[in-house]
């Protein structure tokens, strides 16, 4: 019998220490188990987004995250958020991400030796995903960049890499520098991002501005007033859906979030992480620390899109040998998806061949809300990563049968122009 | 985009409620463990699952782990799993004894586990092996008190 912990047991456990700490006003944030770890003693020690309030106020249930106390979910079911995200619409609040804005007339050339894209060769007003890579050609993050001018790229990176990402472009913006490079950083911790996703983000975000958002394709950026404050948009986001995510002066933020609801008569929810995940996993998309880790190399990964053309010749960002001669001989191993049966897969469960022999791991996997099936995301052996290779997933001890499949696993609505 | 502290948090995260949300459901006749399953008597014979408490923290339930018919279970030890959309939870027999029927139904719809938690989303059925284990249990009034102990720390 496999003895594993069991989880509300513990989540009652863990609610108790995390809550004795707490006045009765605001919400717990649960899970201290895994704060316990952190070592959190409270949740007092978690930073809160602008909207922090406002979540607890409409049924948000907190958790630690990042060393952010965010909500999992509000009132609805993970499912019911991640079916109304594609039906309708979701807000979330992302402000725990980082976004930054690297400023100088070098600005361009500087982030090109830290990051895979074509930083050169985006128009002003667009941007796109890209990988920060290491002297190994591994993945450090992913962040969406921006070029707003040829002198400013906003940037947004994952919370739980803050620190890190940080102090990687000081410590190489200071080397550059040094060598007379012009650029600088401004990190806009004054600012709160939302993201607004789904069917109905354009014509209720498009109620609340005058700037023609039919004219913003995905990937691209713009300044302008929405709902008379003035934010930074951008036609991107991390479910498959058509949407944005708007960084906004964190004073103003609840206003915003309270408008765009509003205006929406309630079809845009309010959506927490709990659905975002479900969300990415069904457009295929990478979660750092899962599908993309320091020693996964973008091409592995499945970006090679993702590398600029002129990069491919010329190189230039750490990391290029080794995933230049990736991309001349084709790299060891290969994100793939996957359907399966059984109980849903979960990261680091074994992957084999039909056969039973070692093929990779699985690094996400979840139950799909919208396919009502098992899919998930691993690596495997370049060569057993064709379409239609079955599989055998290891799930506590039992092998299920599992077959690849192309992602995304739900038809992504990217607006991109006919 | 997210970091791997939710992604490896997030089979651990369960749906923890921000206010004192009301009680669950308890049955009277029933006897109830502490990890949250609940055991119906008949003779010898003991029919279990998880409660209303346990099913709501747990969110929708997409899978249910059975045992075979004939395996032993020990009270206290696990002999199966309940997963959600975020989380897979071990489930834990109240009783000693062999197990003698599963419910299958449970394999085309698991979520009977959270729409009826008490009723026809029974898990197991164990014949008991020792009767007297059934007083380390808690009763419904002990276990709906366990519940409001949790739930009243918000």
């Amino acid at each position: 019998m496999r003895r594993g912990v069991c989880l509300w047991q513990l989540g009652q456990s863990i609610t108790r220490s995390a809550l004795s700490q707490t006045d009765g006003k605001k919400a717990a944030a649960g899970a201290a188990a895994t704060a316990a770890r952190r070592g959190f003693a409270s949740d007092a020690e978690l930073k809160k987004t602008a909207l922090y309030d406002f979540h607890v106020e409409n049924g948000g249930k907190m958790v630690p995250f990042a060393g952010w106390s965010m909500p999992i979910q509000y009132k609805d079911s993970i499912m019911d958020s991640t079916l109304n995200c594609r039906a309708n619409g979701s807000l979330f609040d992302v402000s725990h991400m980082c976004g930054l804005s690297l400023k100088g007339k070098d600005c361009v050339r500087f982030l090109e030796t830290l990051v895979i894209a074509d930083v050169a060769g985006l128009a002003p007003g667009t941007g796109s995903l890209t990988v920060f890579t290491n002297e190994k050609g591994g993945a450090i993050d992913d962040s969406v960049i921006t070029k707003v001018k040829d002198d400013h790229i906003y940037l947004v990176v994952n919370a739980g890499c803050r620190d890190k990402d940080l102090a990687h472009i000081e410590s190489h913006m200071k080397a550059f520098k040094a060598k007379g490079g012009d650029v600088d950083w401004h990190i806009h911790d004054e600012r709160s991002l939302l993201a607004l996703q789904g069917p109905l983000a354009a014509s209720v975000l498009q109620l609340l501005t005058k700037d023609d958002l039919s004219k913003l394709y995905f990937g691209g950026f713009q300044m302008l007033d929405i709902n008379g404050i003035h934010c930074f948009l951008t036609r991107t986001g991390y479910t498959g859906e058509d949407g944005f995510e708007i960084s906004v002066p964190s004073e103003r933020a609840v206003d915003l979030a309270k408008a765009i609801v509003e205006k929406s008569e309630g079809k845009v929810r309010l959506t927490g992480l709990g659905a975002r995940d479900s969300l990415r996993l069904e457009a295929g998309l990478c979660l750092y620390g899962n599908d993309m880790e320091q020693h996964v190399t973008p091409v592995e990964a499945g970006l090679t899109w993702a590398i600029g053309k002129r990069r491919r010749a010329e190189g230039g960002f750490l990391g290029a040998q080794v995933i230049l001669k990736q991309l001349e001989e084709g790299p060891p191993i290969r994100r793939v998806g996957f359907f399966s049966t059984g109980p849903p897969p979960r990261s680091h469960c074994e992957i084999l061949d039909a056969g039973g022999k070692g093929l990779g791991e699985v690094t996400s996997g979840g139950f799909s809300p919208c396919l009502k099936k098992n899919i998930g995301m691993g690596y495997v052996k370049s060569g057993s990563h064709k379409n239609g290779t079955e599989l055998k997933i290891v799930i506590r001890g039992k092998s299920y049968d599992g077959v690849i499949t192309k992602m995304p696993f739900v038809p992504t609505k990217y607006y991109k122009p006919s | 985009m997210a970091s791997k502290l939710w992604a490896s948090r997030a089979a651990s995260y369960l749906k923890i409620s921000a206010f004192h949300r009301g009680f669950s459901s308890v049955l009277k006749d029933l006897k109830y463990a502490d990890s949250h399953e609940w055991v119906k008597l008949n003779g010898t014979s003991a029919t279990i699952g998880i409660t209303d408490h346990a099913q709501d923290h747990l969110g929708d339930v997409v899978f249910v782990e059975l045992p075979e018919v004939g395996t032993s279970v020990t009270q206290g030890n696990s002999f199966g799993a309940v997963e959600s959309v975020k989380a897979t939870s071990d489930v834990n027999s109240p009783v000693s004894g062999k197990v003698v029927e599963v419910n299958e139904e449970l394999n085309s719809s698991p979520g009977l586990v959270n729409a009826s938690p008490y009723d026809s989303g029974w898990i197991i059925k164990v014949e008991m092996s020792n009767g007297s284990e059934v007083n380390s249990l808690m009763d419904s009034e002990h276990y709906s008190k366990f519940c409001e102990e949790e739930n009243s720390k918000h």
